[in-house]
């Protein structure tokens, strides 16, 4: 059985960029691809910053490249086309050549659709094709459509951990082809916005009405956005002769047990995971080049996470920064996106800015990074997703020797 | 991968939380959605916890309440769930809000608890449990996910005990939604007609289980997880009977090894002969039972079959109420369950006596 | 100010579902976080909707909610105080 994790496949589609080239690009602008909220009718319509994909659905149904089936969810696109740009960057041709999965992660699953069908759903007396946007709403089916796109459905599976789900569905896969129950899987997750998440996250009222500022002391909530990621991962046998863009080395899953929804304090939970993920890849704390962190801007996020790492590193932290004044945070796909970040850091020997950041928190010991670093040597990313129910995990990717 | 199952409890359509009687006197029910039979929540919840709480996260803890003191564990080691719909009343609770209301005047709870993960966390956050915690999403694989990582956890060393459960709730608006897309039988059936039913779709269930897996057998044990395979669309029969052969050579099972199957048949004339094809088949020579007119169907049923499986492996006993023809094979050694939900998702779990 | 009060406790065991609680057993000044009530941050954000849907109030910081939300009293007082 394969002990190594590679990864060979990246695909991407988010506010900044509908391909792994398009947002390489924008993440070297250094600019942030929040703008206001255009696609979804509600009453923060035009008004809410949100790192949305600018193109509709019947855009977003063309680019996945399958104008031929029924319309699906704005979800289901998405995450067709990410894992379609995994699989054609990972070169694989033949999916009956070795055993291949898909684990997929969303929060919400269709809910796009549902908010806008219940009550026609509830009305014996509408009646019409659409109904069969029914059964679009349970997470699981975005995942069957996506797996069914690209072949992969030797494994099938999805993760629903709220904002840690694609990080936790990269953990699993990689653990499958560890069992030898898949030799390639396609990992990742999906999310669209949608006014069931945006008014949720309103209730909670840690939404900033401008543009977040994650790890800044003036931090004032986040933005949500919407978006893909998936990578290819492989093990050593199927892997053999291709080009492997990095390896999965670390992984681990904790729960902080503090709170429904904040993080506790002192990070306990996020402390734990990224232990465990040190331990899963033999490496130390001094082997991180760079910390790609959750850093959501909310004023609870990023404290629990910024003791949690203070406390890990003391006063040696690495490159830090959150990407999500970029992207927005996509929730349930947020680890997907951030894992192909994280491969890219290693493979352009890039940091990429920590946006928006002024002021030092006066809690942590470290400052994050502002401004692009190339010509860096990155062997080895952090990357840190944290949920709802006190769901925190930890993912280290590292360079391929 | 195997694991023994050392302590359990099922919320169901049945009497059946706390282990005391095993289906002697099924429920019967006339009409096509099953509730389930719920504890008083008071033993196991304090109020000021519970207030908030929708039914279905009520359920789930409980559930896993009653299983940890069956099994002994104070604290596991990691807690894995599945569950298709998640917290579906929650969800339906915002999602009406939100259009109602128009996006204004809206509160948090029902959104926080519209969460897929909330019921493990719910138990992490009540047990203090800072251990591994996931919860897959999957339609018909969801528990059969949940069960794959719990055997992978213990078999990495990572756990001794590991909390494991399904939970989907049915709630009024989401059966008539279903209904509209044929996943119910237009007329009433009752329990135990439901077998001969001879028209499409099922009758509506839920259920909240968990079992206590362990790398070492407790005093408890009742029996012990050997393997579990899910299939995805099977292209034919015989790629479902490859499956079963495959699974059995793996344990150096043959097919005469199986004394019992329990088949998920749920009287949807549109995908039983997927079942019958391996009753009075393959699988012709082991007893043969079934589960879903007695828990309704939905997506984690194979959950509440796992439960009947370990009962019969620890009690070496077979319910009338669950049985078709005669029980042909007495010790019962090895359990077989096959499942699928809607012929897209099928699942295959073998059990063993301890 | 005391109509508002007992309208008030009738509003809270409502709106946050507190099932074995009466008006009686709400005590005027007692805290309504921690020790007193037992109520949490996810209460506090169910109360300032309450502020806005029964009264009109809108509060902008949830970290308001701390000083406003101390007991029956101080809640009855803000309202009093801010209702248009």
């Amino acid at each position: 059985m394969s002990k190594k994790i590679y990864i060979t496949g990246l695909g991407i589609i988010s506010a900044i960029g509908n391909n792994v080239e398009e947002t390489l690009d924008f993440l070297n602008k250094q600019k942030s691809g929040v703008s206001s909220l255009d696609n979804i009718v509600s009453r923060y319509q035009h008004q809410l910053p949100v790192g949305e994909v600018k193109a509709s659905n019947d855009e977003l149904k063309k680019l996945a490249g399958i104008e031929h089936l029924p319309d699906n969810t704005r979800t289901t696109y998405l995450g067709i086309i990410a894992a379609k740009e995994a699989v054609k960057n990972a070169g694989i041709n033949n999916m009956k050549e070795f055993r291949t999965g898909l684990i997929s992660a969303t929060s919400v699953g269709g809910m796009g659709i549902t908010e806008n069908l219940w009550f026609d759903y509830l009305n014996p007396e509408k009646t019409g094709e659409w109904l069969r946007y029914i059964e679009t709403h349970e997470c699981g089916d975005s995942t069957e459509s996506i797996a069914e796109s690209v072949g992969a459905t030797d494994y099938v599976s999805t993760i629903s951990t709220a904002c840690s789900s694609s990080a936790n569905s990269i953990m699993f896969g990689a653990r499958l082809i560890k069992h030898g129950i898949v030799d390639r899987i396609i990992v990742g997750g999906t999310d669209s916005l949608s006014r069931f998440t945006i008014n949720g996250f309103m209730t909670l009222m840690i939404l900033d009405n401008e543009h977040c500022k994650p790890f800044d002391a003036e931090r004032k909530g986040l933005n949500l956005g919407e978006g893909a990621g998936f990578i290819v991962l492989e093990s050593e046998e199927a892997a053999k002769g291709k080009t492997i863009l990095a390896e999965l080395s670390g992984y681990g899953n904790s729960n902080d047990a503090y709170h429904q929804t904040a993080s506790s304090p002192d990070g306990a939970g996020a402390y734990l995971a990224m232990e465990k993920a040190f331990k899963i890849s033999g490496l130390k704390p001094e082997n991180i080049s760079y910390i790609n962190a959750h850093g959501t801007g909310t004023a609870i996020n990023d404290l629990s996470e910024g003791t949690a790492i203070t406390r890990m590193f003391g006063k040696n932290v690495p490159f830090i920064s959150s990407t999500k004044a970029y992207t927005g945070h996509t929730l349930g796909a947020c680890g997907g996106i951030e894992a192909v970040f994280s491969v890219l850091a290693i493979n352009h020997n890039t940091v990429f800015p920590n946006l928006n950041y002024k002021n030092q928190m006066p809690e942590v010991e470290f400052t994050p990074t502002t401004e692009l670093l190339t010509n860096q040597k990155i062997d080895h990313v952090l990357s840190n997703s944290f949920g709802f129910g006190g769901n925190t995990s930890a993912l280290i990717f590292s360079r391929h020797n | 991968m195997e694991a023994y199952i050392n302590g359990l409890s099922v919320i169901s359509p049945q009497n059946t939380f706390n282990n005391s009687d095993f289906l002697s006197e099924p429920v019967v029910y006339t009409t096509n959605y099953l509730s389930c039979i719920e504890p008083s929540y008071k033993e196991y919840l304090n109020p000021t916890l519970a207030r908030r709480m929708a039914r279905i996260i009520k359920m789930g803890i409980a559930a896993s309440n009653i299983c940890m003191k069956d099994a002994n564990v104070a604290m596991p080691d990691a807690i894995i769930t599945g569950t298709a719909l998640g917290c579906l009343e929650d969800t339906e609770k915002f999602l009406w809000a939100i259009i109602e209301n128009e996006e204004q005047f809206l509160t948090p709870t029902s959104f926080i608890q519209s969460t897929h993960n909330t019921v493990s966390a719910q138990i992490a956050l009540q047990l203090k449990c800072m251990n591994y915690n996931f919860t897959y999403v999957h339609k018909g694989f969801s528990f059969e996910s949940a069960l794959l990582d719990s055997l992978m956890t213990i078999a990495e060393g990572e756990a001794q005990n590991v909390l494991t459960g399904a939970h989907d709730e049915m709630t009024d608006k989401y059966y008539k939604v279903c209904d509209r897309i044929g996943y119910w039988k237009k007329e009433n059936v009752s329990t135990f007609d439901l077998i001969n039913s001879k028209t499409n779709g099922s009758i509506a269930g839920e259920g909240a289980a968990f079992f206590m897996l362990g790398a070492q057998k407790g005093e408890n044990v009742y029996a012990k997880i050997r393997g579990l395979k899910t299939i995805y669309k099977p292209e034919s029969a015989a790629e479902i009977e490859k499956h079963i052969n495959q699974l059995l050579a793996e344990k150096g099972l043959t097919i005469n090894d199986i004394d019992v199957v329990l088949y998920g048949i749920n009287g949807d004339v549109q995908y039983d002969h997927v079942y019958y094809n391996l009753k009075d088949g393959l699988l012709k020579n082991s007893s043969a039972t079934y589960f879903k007119h007695l828990c309704g169907e939905y997506q984690t049923a194979s959950s509440f079959a796992m439960w009947i499986a370990a009962m019969i492996l620890k009690t070496q006993n077979i319910p009338h109420a669950i049985l078709i023809g005669e029980n042909k094979r007495k010790p019962i050694k090895n359990v077989l369950i096959y499942n699928t939900f809607l012929n897209i998702d099928h699942s295959l779990l073998l059990l063993s006596a301890c | 100010m005391d109509a508002l009060i007992d309208k008030l406790k009738g509003e809270i065991i409502e709106q946050l579902n507190l099932e074995d609680v009466k008006k009686e057993d709400i005590n005027n000044d007692a805290p309504l976080f921690g020790d007193g009530l037992g109520l949490d941050s996810i209460d506090a954000l169910e109360l300032i909707v309450l502020l806005e849907k029964n009264y009109g109030i809108k509060v902008a910081n949830p970290q308001d909610g701390k000083k406003i939300f101390q007991s029956i009293r101080t809640m009855a007082e803000y309202i009093q105080a801010n209702q248009k």
